[in-house]
């Protein structure tokens, strides 16, 4: 490594040296050609590494991201391949994580932050809701936060206190954040790598029971079409506002985002063998909402139940219900249905599985969409 | 139970280079202890007297690694001349919050020696994280006037370009800015550039989790950071004794590793000496500096507040007698520095500004109510746009209105 690195970022005018982007990482040329079993956790590393090729203004940091390579391996290897001043570790301090990231991308850098455990980044609510969401707008968008803090979050891993809540409803409710949760493998990359790029901060949202959840994924297709946008069919249209069609059907529209999609494809799965057709739509970005795609579907299917880990209670399934109501009203056959966690703290262990929405729970709901009428 | 991590150990275990190397130059350098490099000196650094007179040498609370040479002439007359403007532009907003053309504004009325140091302490390429409280200090650094109030103005939070000047935005949550301080300075050092930012908070700051965060980790990735500490005595009502019983709140510095020191406030002579080789040493490497400032805040928190409910005037006047304009106007009519012309070119340079600031902020700034929308994204969203669309129907239904309801008459 160079003792100092330069800046490619443009998004603040500072430095504009392009950094050539590099040939493809040592991850990359490591991997096999074609489709393989991919974890969502390699997916976000290899974007990770890939975005850090690119563009040398891109630091990773955090608590326990360098050496160790992050407490869920999301930064393996990177202070390794990229060297200490790229990928290191910060004093135990998440305020002083994410405000050093803000001054950090004022002057030129695109930092892209870990918060260990979705309950241990309360400590920078202050400086995310004051300083992040508020930056571009507070300077008439003279200053850019080109910066992503990602928050590995949601429950059904058996963790303790603190370890397990569904924070994604703080931040959606704050103006000025962009609030991406993957569902898939592919976006863990595609949505990473989207983030990074993006000029507006963007809180990542990763579902941390599915770290090791396995896709065929071609990584090196995911990447050209990264690199060369519109080359694909849908790939190069981004995935900023736009929900994606996890699973056809035609009774019943399930919305459902980050961990909760696996569960209600589990649930159309089940629905199926009954003889009910149920859609499957994955919000992917929070904020901004894809109205267009989830009121089509629901429209399309005249009912709905929206699915989500976090308490119901003044949350983004609250919003969700909302938002298809006043746009489908007519549309729809039934009121519309919620299978949230309830509005208690996140309970211990042996007691998850009576909080999280089930199979069960998401199909009693759809048998309540008054079928009789 | 467990969580699904891995929460093993690493293999191999390379303890992080230790921090002390620019410690052990510094004491090398200077000839003392670690303690005695890091903690301020047993007394503040003094230069000109309250009655404007040089202090002797020996007196001005220096000490063997703590020495501070008196500045140059031309910086000590430019220092006068922007105090006089400073105290200048701070009556005259308050004289514009009066008369209802400015919102508020947190006046520097007693603090202006600090401000001014701030600013002429930093070269072009230098940062300054500033506080609500700090814009005689921006002005300083060279940002328009008009553009500076513009903050208090009422249309928007901010009217001056950050990055053109330098300057972060006036910053309201306290110390949150020192952190960005710290950001900007990491940035700086991470390309090899000799940047230093000064990060300005008050006594009451200190209290904030931010404070501790901002300066553990300045210290920690030995950045070029100046903390600049205005001690004024209040936080809005609450006095120094409520926020802190350290010694001194320098020496909160030693805590940190790194050094700290203590200065007359009101003494722009002394502000300007240590803030100057706090720069220097910073730009040099030697990491983060704690300078707190002893000095005053003469008027009330803003015009919102009543400080007769919370101090005695008798106290008040006390530090009335150390003000900083006057105590430097006489060190340098004393010295032959200053004299009648020259005091006359300043005074009207000051009443230049004032009238720019009573031009500029009685200008009645039309409004565009779509900047609501325009600036909260760099990538707008849908829904932004449909209540933005919501808002361009309302108002042109209530300028239909208008226009029907006037040709009707």
């Amino acid at each position: 490594m160079s003792p100092t690195i330069t800046t490619s970022s443009e998004a603040n005018g500072n430095v504009s040296a392009a950094t050539a982007r590099a040939a493809a990482s040592a991850a990359a040329s490591a991997e096999a050609a074609g489709p393989q079993p991919v974890t969502m956790a390699k997916a976000l590393n290899t974007a990770l590494a890939d975005a850090m090729s690119a563009d040398s203004s891109v630091l990773v940091f955090g608590e326990d991201v360098g050496l160790l390579g992050g407490v869920f391996r999301i930064t393996d290897g990177l202070t390794a391949t990229f060297g200490e001043q790229r990928c290191f570790d910060t004093p135990l301090a998440e305020s002083g994580i994410v405000g050093m990231a803000v001054g950090m991308a004022i002057n030129g850098m695109r930092p892209v932050i870990e918060m260990q455990f979705d309950a241990f980044a309360y400590p920078a609510f202050e400086q995310i809701v004051s300083h992040v969401a508020k930056m571009h707008n507070r300077t008439k968008g003279m200053v850019k936060l080109p910066m992503v803090i990602r928050i590995p979050y949601g429950g059904g891993i058996g963790g303790v206190e603190h370890h397990c809540d569904s924070s994604e409803s703080y931040y959606a409710h704050t103006a000025g954040l962009k609030v991406y949760t993957p569902a898939t493998v592919a976006d863990g990359y595609r949505m990473l790598r989207e983030a990074i790029d993006s000029d507006d901060p963007v809180v990542f949202m990763e579902p941390k029971k599915m770290y090791w959840t396995k896709d065929s994924v071609d990584l090196g297709e995911l990447r050209r079409l990264h690199d060369s946008p519109g080359e694909g069919t849908t790939a190069g249209l981004g995935s900023e506002g736009r929900a994606a069609v996890a699973r056809p059907g035609t009774d019943a529209t399930l919305i459902a985002y980050g961990p909760s999609v696996p569960t209600a494809l589990a649930a159309a799965e089940a629905a199926a063998l009954e003889g009910r057709s149920l859609e499957v739509i994955d919000v992917r970005t929070i904020v901004p909402f894809d109205d267009e795609t989830v009121s089509a579907s629901v429209r399309k299917t005249g009912r709905a139940v929206v699915i989500a880990e976090a308490h119901g209670f003044a949350s983004v399934s609250s919003e969700i219900v909302a938002r298809v109501q006043e746009r489908c009203f007519h549309y729809l056959a039934a009121p519309i249905r919620r299978v949230t966690g309830f509005d208690v703290p996140y309970p211990a262990p042996k007691l998850e599985k009576y909080y999280l929405p089930g199979v069960d729970r998401i199909l009693d709901a759809v048998d309540d969409l008054q079928w009789e009428n | 139970m467990t969580i699904s991590a891995d929460h093993t150990a690493p293999d191999t275990t390379s303890p992080q280079e230790a921090p002390d190397t620019a410690l052990n130059e510094a004491v090398k350098k200077f000839g003392i202890t670690v303690e005695d490099y890091m903690l301020p000196a047993r007394h503040q650094i003094q230069m000109v007297d309250p009655d404007g007179r040089l202090k002797p040498e020996g007196e001005q609370g220096t000490q063997p690694g703590h020495e501070y040479p008196v500045p140059g002439d031309k910086e000590l007359l430019e220092a006068y001349e922007r105090l006089v403007v400073g105290r200048r532009v701070n009556d005259q907003n308050s004289a514009l919050v009066r008369q209802g053309r400015m919102a508020v504004y947190p006046s520097s009325h007693g603090q202006e020696a600090c401000q001014v140091a701030a600013a002429l302490c930093l070269s072009d390429g230098d940062w300054m994280f500033p506080t609500y409280r700090d814009a005689v200090a921006v002005m300083t650094r060279g940002v328009d006037p008009v553009q500076v109030m513009t903050i208090f103005r009422g249309d928007w939070h901010g009217g001056y370009d950050p990055l053109e000047y330098k300057v972060g935005i006036q910053c309201t949550p306290l110390t949150t800015q020192l952190l960005h301080a710290v950001g900007v300075a990491h940035a700086a050092k991470l390309r090899g550039e000799d940047t230093v930012v000064l990060a300005m908070c008050g006594d009451g700051a200190t209290s904030e989790g931010d404070f501790h965060e901002a300066l553990n980790f300045a210290a920690v990735f030995h950045l070029p950071v100046i903390f600049f500490v205005q001690n004024n005595k209040y936080a809005i009502s609450v006095p120094l004794a409520h926020q802190s019983v350290a010694p001194s709140l320098a020496h909160k510095a030693v805590g940190y590793g790194m050094a700290g020191e203590r200065v007359d406030g009101n003494d722009v002579v002394a502000l300007l000496a240590v803030l100057d080789r706090a720069v220097k040493l910073a730009r040099e490497g030697s990491g983060p500096l704690l300078v707190e400032a002893n000095t005053y805040r003469m008027q009330a928190h803003t015009n919102a507040d009543d400080d007769t409910r919370y101090r005695e005037s008798a106290e008040v006047a006390e530090w009335r007698a150390k003000d900083p304009v006057n105590r430097m106007r006489t060190y340098l009519t004393d010295r032959g520095l200053l004299d009648d012309d020259g005091e006359a070119r300043i005074r009207e340079h000051a009443e230049a500004v004032a009238a720019q600031l009573r031009e500029g902020l009685s200008e009645d700034v039309p409004v565009d109510p779509q900047e609501l929308f325009r600036h909260v994204f760099e990538r707008q969203t849908p829904q932004l746009k449909e209540q933005s669309a919501m808002l361009a129907d309302e108002l042109a239904r209530d300028a239909a209105a208008t226009d029907s309801k006037e040709a009707g008459k």
